[in-house]
């Protein structure tokens, strides 16, 4: 692998940026890997990676029905934070921010993460109330958290109308300080070129069509494109399109996939400097480094596989951005798109064995997988590589939704993702 | 937009007159008591989740208050029938012409 630094910058400027080495091959797959993944989007691909960094597991083939980081990777808003009120998501998503600290530098790979710290608004005192539970919840488990008075939120963010006569006045809200976001579209690149120089087979515009099972056990997947690719373990990380994995395995998830819609304005200068998100009011919003707001906020309410959701759903999301920041009222929104995201009826993921032997699945994770791409991979890595669970991922079996240990995030997190 | 028929009002409005309220024709166990813990967490939270004709339940939320069945392509989101609570879909798999 060619390693990316400065001076390679100015070496390559000398011939004209023309000998520049491809990111990763695009191989013809082999009849039979030690795990298949389906799935090539950002977890799937941190999943190979850690496959073959951590556990030596190089045989090893992403089968990817688009292109790489081409699905929920490409179409979120960025946002990496790990202030969740139970012990088991804290513990999750944190593991997923110590491996983002550092993540640019291991992979060799600018990921742009940008820790500029997320504020999530309180504007009830029953927020309040909670916010001040999930601060206290998140010191206890370690993780950089503070509430902040109305005051407090108005040092960092001085264009939010924080006065007293809004319809839904800023009382406070919890600051993670080492929160922030990362370029999307890097990390999937970054993880694939990494995984593909340790032996990965990125396999990209290959459908499965169905999962090859015998005796009850995984044995492979039948693609559209290459036939039958045998594997001795088999992980989906498929997200939205998750439950039609299963249906082809022959077993039902809880989970529904719904469209996810985001949107972007038209580039402005530097004016906000973190990441805003409310609960309350229900949207989020930051600014990228080309200028653009970032903007997000709730599922459309119906399932749909079709990558665009309602007008209304994006209304209401700038109605809830325009309260916060009346200054953005006229400024123009440039492009909107929507994902599949498969939700699940705790808001938390599933990274589970499943009622088929050497099948493993990934998904859930709903609105809000992207921050914790690295961890994810690492936790789901392990689980392929020893046919256990990892101990943070022990709680998020798909099973929970029969012994009734549910990890309720919905609300109590602040997760307006 | 949705454009949604209900049947209960005989007229088409809105999307954001109704919420959607997920997969119909779930059938709440006769004896809950005698359910096993499978059982009674499959009737609770999994569900069919297709790509495709999909039969789910919408509320008119701010029209007559009533809830009522939709069938719906999830892919294409077409709506391909509204009917009331009770009665069966007459469509329950997509024509060639929907498929293409």
């Amino acid at each position: 692998m060619q390693k990316y630094s400065g001076f390679g910058l100015l070496r390559h400027a000398l011939t004209y940026h023309e000998n520049w080495q491809r990111v990763w091959r695009n191989p013809k797959p082999k009849k039979k890997y030690d795990v298949i993944i389906v799935g090539g989007g950002g977890h799937g691909l941190a999943t190979a990676y850690y496959l073959a960094k951590v556990h030596n597991i190089t045989n090893v083939a992403v089968v990817e029905k688009g292109y790489l980081g081409g699905g929920n990777t490409a179409r979120n808003t960025t946002i990496v934070r790990s202030n969740y009120l139970w012990d088991e998501a804290a513990l999750l998503y944190e593991h997923a921010m110590k491996l983002w600290e550092g993540l640019s530098q291991e992979l060799n790979y600018n990921l742009m993460f940008s820790q500029r710290g997320v504020l999530n608004l309180g504007h009830t005192l029953q927020d309040m109330r909670d916010i001040h539970r999930r601060v206290s919840a998140n010191r206890l488990n370690g993780i950089d958290s503070e509430a902040l008075d109305t005051q407090g939120v108005q040092e960092i963010v001085p264009i939010m109308d924080c006065s007293a006569n809004r319809r839904y006045p800023v009382l406070g809200a919890s600051w993670q300080p080492r929160a922030g976001v990362a370029r999307h579209d890097a990390v999937a690149w970054g993880f694939a070129r990494a995984a593909d120089a340790m032996g990965v087979d990125l396999i990209q515009q290959c459908e499965v069509a169905d999962i090859l099972t015998e005796d009850g056990a995984a044995i492979g997947v039948e693609t559209k494109q290459h036939g039958a690719i045998y594997g001795d373990r088999i992980g989906c990380v498929v997200a939205g399109n998750s439950g039609v994995l299963a249906k082809m395995a022959g077993f039902q998830l809880p989970i529904e996939s719904h469209p996810l819609q985001a949107l972007v304005s038209e580039p402005i200068r530097p004016i906000l400097d973190t990441v805003v998100m409310s609960n309350h009011v229900h949207g989020y919003i930051s600014q990228s480094d080309k200028g653009d707001l970032v903007i997000g906020a709730g599922i459309d309410g119906y399932n749909g596989y079709g990558q665009r959701g309602s007008y209304p759903t994006v209304e209401h999301t700038l109605q809830a951005i325009v309260e916060m920041f009346p200054i953005f009222s006229r400024v123009r929104m440039n492009r909107q798109w929507g994902g599949i995201v498969d939700t699940c009826p705790d808001a938390c993921p599933i990274i589970s064995d499943t009622p088929v032997e050497n099948l493993f699945f990934n998904c859930g994770w709903g609105t809000g997988g992207f921050k914790a791409t690295p961890g994810s991979g690492h936790v789901f890595a392990n689980t392929l590589a020893t046919g256990r669970p990892n101990e943070l991922a022990k709680p998020f079996s798909m099973f929970r939704f029969h012994n009734g240990a549910l990890i309720d995030e919905h609300g109590a997190a602040g997760v307006a993702h | 937009m949705f454009y949604i028929f209900c049947p209960y009002c005989d007229e088409h409005r809105e999307e954001e007159e109704f919420h959607p309220k997920g997969q119909a024709h779930l059938s709440r166990p006769a004896d809950p008591d005698a359910c096993t813990d499978e059982e009674w967490g499959n009737f609770i939270y999994f569900r069919d989740n297709p790509r495709g004709i999909h039969h789910e339940i919408w509320v008119h939320a701010i029209g007559c208050r009533k809830f009522f069945n939709v069938t719906r392509d999830t892919q294409s989101y077409e709506i391909l029938e509204s009917y009331r609570m009770g009665s069966a879909p007459r469509i329950t798999q997509l024509t060639d012409k929907q498929q293409s």
